[in-house]
Formats: structure tokens, sequence, C-alpha cells
């Protein structure tokens, strides 16, 4: 039985998941900034958009200033999560930890600092953070979660149940790297896309008609990941074009955090996304050379505003 | 000898004031910009930089004003080569059409108008600093041949190479003038791109060395195209590419696509890597890494148009 959750990392996903979390269960946030949580013990957090409440949180920058939970959700994105992983070490004995990053390995660096069990999820959801205290929930896809190391898919369908009570999408998986890849493979392509072209997700995505179309691109980077996938002995869960076609449908032009980070000169995730594809492509001996490519510009294009 | 230059901004320029110092030889330049023509006729066209010129010369916006030319250079960016040779053809019906343009495709443009034409590529470079005022960056050669399927005498060419050395831009006429050519648009469309796409200087992109190797991968793929069309070029790429990097030559330089796309003006891409990938598709030589080049360097200009 879950009753208490802390969830490491505030961002937006980090924020969504606590903000609800806190409906059903007693939550706590590890915080990165100290007056960020000063400000959620003060106010509370507000979730608006699709849910419109506002959510009590104990909230603190250190591991030792939270009562120890029963499920540990590590929240924050790629570029933070070894100082993340590294803060916890000795601290939350008993607890089960759950990454939620983009990409791959995140359960393998968060797994290097204890000897939690661990879940692994990816998450569709988006949302905005508008303040510290303040995130509005956008997009209502789901989150998938499965066993990794010392964990049952029962444990998996205890989370996904209770993040589905707090209001939430969510969906276990006896096997979640099937799942896991199909994003991965989605997210490389269309963040190193986006940050290079700076078009947010949009129809030009899908577009094939005629030679030099962004579609064309699109789809060639796709096919590099389903090979990579196919070689490490990974059937996917979703074909990431199908993905892609159905996103570009939406009607909305979504825009992915990769060119968030970009346009606003932060350093991306392309080491935690197209990074860890082009690692494992590597591992499984097939050769990636378009996200290579794309993995080359999208740090040098970090380089020039660094 | 009366000579049309068909687009008169930086590089038309350089051709118009210095032909212009020839006694036997008119000069006439048709040009879109009427600033940039009444200034022309006014006060002369003047070069200042790299040499200090002044020429008078005979320029309009109306294509109907132009008399019947024994030559046309054409010296527009690539994308406007149809309009302009399309409204000026009839100037040349009994004379011959040069290209002194970036990038393939621009003769056969011109020769779907023009009877007589001649393979071009020019290394000068300058910019216009404002109606009838030109800075004269870079000096260098201009080489002519003709153009294979639809040739102009070879004495014409060797005359207009002639006109163009006294004038003072060193000409050479030759019988095969793909090498030069293509060593050129192998040399921009593997840097130029790259240069757009990260937001670096030349030298930047050059000292990375896991972009570096992009843009050999990108140099490697125009080779075997030029290769499989039978042309030698005539030097490598490489050595233009590494020489150009040094701090005091290039290292600083922005590429002008870069320029182009820091200004959000439409880039020459089509007509660089877009070109490798059409010669290529025709020859049966795969081109992945030019296609992704030009695919994201389009998304970039329709990121500007949402």
């Amino acid at each position: 039985m879950i009753r208490s959750v802390c969830v490491a990392g505030a961002g937006v996903i980090g924020s969504l998941l606590a903000g609800h979390l806190a409906r059903v269960a007693d939550v706590s946030v590890l915080a990165r900034r100290e007056e960020h949580a000063r400000a959620l013990n003060e106010r509370g957090l507000r979730v608006s958009g699709r849910s419109d409440f506002t959510a009590k949180i104990t909230a603190a920058t250190d591991a030792a200033a939270l009562p120890d939970p029963d499920l540990v959700i590590v929240a924050c994105k790629g570029t933070d999560l070894e100082p993340l992983a590294a803060s916890l070490e000795g601290r939350f004995a008993g607890a089960t930890v759950m990454t939620v990053q983009n990409g791959l390995g995140a359960e393998e660096i968060v797994g290097a600092h204890g000897d939690w069990p661990l879940l692994s999820a990816v998450t569709f959801m988006s949302g905005t953070r508008h303040e510290d205290t303040h995130v509005e929930y956008i997009l209502d896809t789901a989150t998938w979660i499965g066993p990794y190391r010392g964990t049952t898919p029962a444990q998996a369908h205890e989370v996904a149940d209770l993040i589905v009570s707090s209001g939430l999408k969510a969906e276990a998986f006896d096997d979640l790297r099937p799942a896991q890849w199909s994003k991965l493979i989605f997210n490389a392509t269309v963040n190193a896309v986006a940050a290079l072209t700076e078009l947010p997700h949009d129809f030009h995505f899908a577009e094939t008609e005629r030679l030099g179309d962004l579609g064309n691109l699109v789809r060639d980077l796709v096919d590099e990941g389903k090979a990579a996938a196919a070689a490490a002995g990974i059937e996917l869960w979703e074909d990431p074009w199908e993905m892609n076609v159905l996103a570009t449908q939406r009607g909305h032009r979504h825009y992915p955090s990769m060119l968030e980070d970009i346009e606003a000169h932060r350093p991306t995730e392309i080491e935690t996304i197209t990074g860890s594809l082009v690692r494992e492509a590597q591992r499984a001996g097939v050769e990636v050379p378009l996200h290579t490519a794309l993995y080359r510009l999208v740090k040098a294009k970090e380089a020039s505003y660094s | 000898m009366r000579i049309c230059i068909v687009g008169c901004g930086a590089v038309g320029s350089l051709f118009a004031a210095n032909l212009a110092q020839l006694d036997d030889v008119e000069v006439w330049a048709y040009d879109a910009s009427r600033e940039h023509v009444d200034a022309i006729n006014a006060n002369g066209l003047r070069l200042s930089g790299a040499g200090d010129v002044v020429g008078r010369l005979r320029a309009t916006t109306d294509p109907q004003e132009l008399p019947p030319c024994d030559f046309g250079i054409v010296a527009t960016k690539a994308m406007h080569t149809e309009a302009a040779i399309g409204a000026t053809a009839h100037a040349f019906a009994d004379g011959c059409v040069a290209t002194v343009q970036n990038g393939i495709g621009n003769e056969e443009t011109i020769a779907a108008h023009a009877a007589r034409v001649i393979r071009g590529t020019t290394f000068p470079a300058g910019k216009i600093l404002e109606p009838g005022h030109v800075q004269w960056d870079v000096k260098g050669e201009t080489t002519l041949g003709p153009f294979e399927p639809q040739p102009a005498p070879f004495a014409e060419v060797e005359r207009l190479a002639d006109a163009c050395t006294r004038g003072g831009m060193p000409t050479a006429a030759v019988q095969d003038a793909r090498g030069p050519q293509w060593r050129k648009v192998i040399f921009n469309a593997a840097t130029n791109p790259v240069g757009a796409l990260t937001g670096l200087a030349h030298g930047r992109v050059c000292e990375r060395p896991d972009l570096r190797a992009l843009v050999s991968g990108l140099v490697d793929e125009g080779k075997a195209v030029a290769a499989a069309q039978g042309i030698e070029l005539d030097s490598d790429p490489e050595e233009l590419i590494d020489w150009s990097s040094q701090p005091g030559v290039a290292y600083d330089h922005k590429a002008s696509m870069l320029q182009d796309v820091e200004a959000q003006r439409t880039t020459e891409i089509d007509y660089l890597n877009g070109g490798i990938v059409r010669f290529g598709r025709e020859h049966g030589v795969p081109t992945p890494l030019n296609e992704a080049i030009w695919a994201l360097v389009k998304g970039v200009e329709q990121s500007w148009h949402p």
C-alpha cells in the first residue's frame, strides 16, 4: 500500500505528479532551489488547465529533511539526474524508486546510488510551469510504468492505479522496454529536428511529398531507430512514425522540450535522448549516421550559446 | 562588345563595374532594385575595399529596355534565376549567357531560355553597402566553360574571359568548367549549412572534431556524385575547408547562409545540398547526409512563416 510519495524534481512533470498525487497520498517534494521549496510549503501547489485545485505539499531541498516515503518518483530533467541521484544516496531505505526521464539509462544512473527496488516509467503528459507554485496541465496523455530492478509487474500496476486514482492517466506494462524504445525513437527524432529547425512539432514533420521535405528526414530517422531497436532485440510497442503523424494531426503546435531549451539557451537533453539512442545502436552493432549527425549538430548549437 | 549583367547584387556589381573600365565593352545591368538602379545611373557603380573602382554603365529595372547583347552574365541568387533569365532572354537571342552563381542547376535553368550557355564559377565576393556602392571583400578567380548540353562556342567563352580579365576580374576559359564548380559547391554545401544550423562561425565548425567529421561526410557524398558524372575536381575541397578555417583567413567568418538565416532570408540550400541530392539521384549515388541537411535548413526557413 503506497501512502506516501516523494517527488524528486519539481519541473513540469514533477509538479503535475506531485500536485495530483497529493489528493490521494502524502506528498513531499525535493526541490533544487530553496525559495522554490519555501514557496511550496507556504502556498501549496496550484494545478490549472485540465485539473483545477491547489494541493498541500511538504517541500525541502535536502532529502534528509523529508519524511521517508513508500515511493520516490525521480522526475528531474535528464541533465540534472546524476547530481540528484547522488543526493539520494543513503536516504529513503525501504522505498521503491521510479524514474520518468526521457531517453534510456536513467534507471542505471539512479540504481548506481542505492539498492532501492526500481520501476521505470515514461510519460507523455505535458504542461507549462507558470511559476514555482503553479503548473498548467495541458496534454492528458498517459504515463507508462514497468518493473526494472527488484520489482514485479504487480508493483507497476499498484503505482499506475495510484496515479490513475489521482486524476492522471497511467498504464502498467510487464516489460516497459518496447514502449520506452518507441518513445525514445519518437523523442530523439522530433526533439532534435525541432531543436535545429526551431519548428514546433507541426505538419511539416509529416510532409513527404517532395524530395527534401522534412517528413522524409523524420521517416529516415525513425527507420534508423527501428533498425537499432530490432538489433537490440526490442519489438516496438507503437510505430514512432505513426506517433509522429498522429501528433501532427492534433491541430495544435506542440513545442518539444528541446526546442524550449534551445530558445531559452539552456542545456538540452540531447545527451540522454539522442545520445542514448546512438550509444545503444553502437552496442547493438548498428550504424545510425543521421541520428549521429543530428546529435553533433545539436551539441554544437548548444556550444554556440554556452 | 555589349555585356549585360543580370542581377546586379554584390557579385554582379563586381563584374559590372570592372567590365565598365574597358573602352571596347558597353555594360548594361538589369536589376530588380529601383534604388540601386537609379543610383548607378546617377553616379556610376562604385566598388571599394579590395579594389576602388567607379564604373559608368546603363542600369535598368525594365527588361524591355535592354538592347541585343553579345553576352549575359547571370549573377542573381540561385532562386531568382528562372524569373531573371525569363525576363531578359530576348536580349541574348544572338548572344551567349554565362552564369557566375552559387550552386548547381543554374545552367539548366538558363538553357531553357537561351541557346548558347556558359558554365561558370566565381570566387570573388562582396556586399552591397548602399544603393550604387558595393564593398569588394575578396578577390579571386573565375572559371568559364561551355555548358555541355547547349554550349557557347569556345571562341566566345574565350572572348568573354578575356574581357573579364582585362577589366580586372581574372578569368580562365576552360573546356570543362565542372571541376571548379563542383569543388566550390561541395565546399559550400559541406560548411555553410552546418554554420547556419549551429550558429557557429566557419573556424569554430572546423575545430570541433565531431562536427568536422560531419563536414567530411558531406564532402564525401558530394565527391561521389561528382565522380559518378565523370567530373574531376580541380583540387580537394577538404584543402579549401582546412585552409579557410585558419585564423586570419575565415575563422571568424559567418557563412553567408548563417547571415541569411539570422536575417530570415531564403537561403540557396536548394541549389547547394539540394542540387547534390538531385544530381545524386540521377546518377544513382545515395546522399543521405546532404538530404538531411537540406531538409533541416528548409525546416528553418519554414519556421519563419508559421
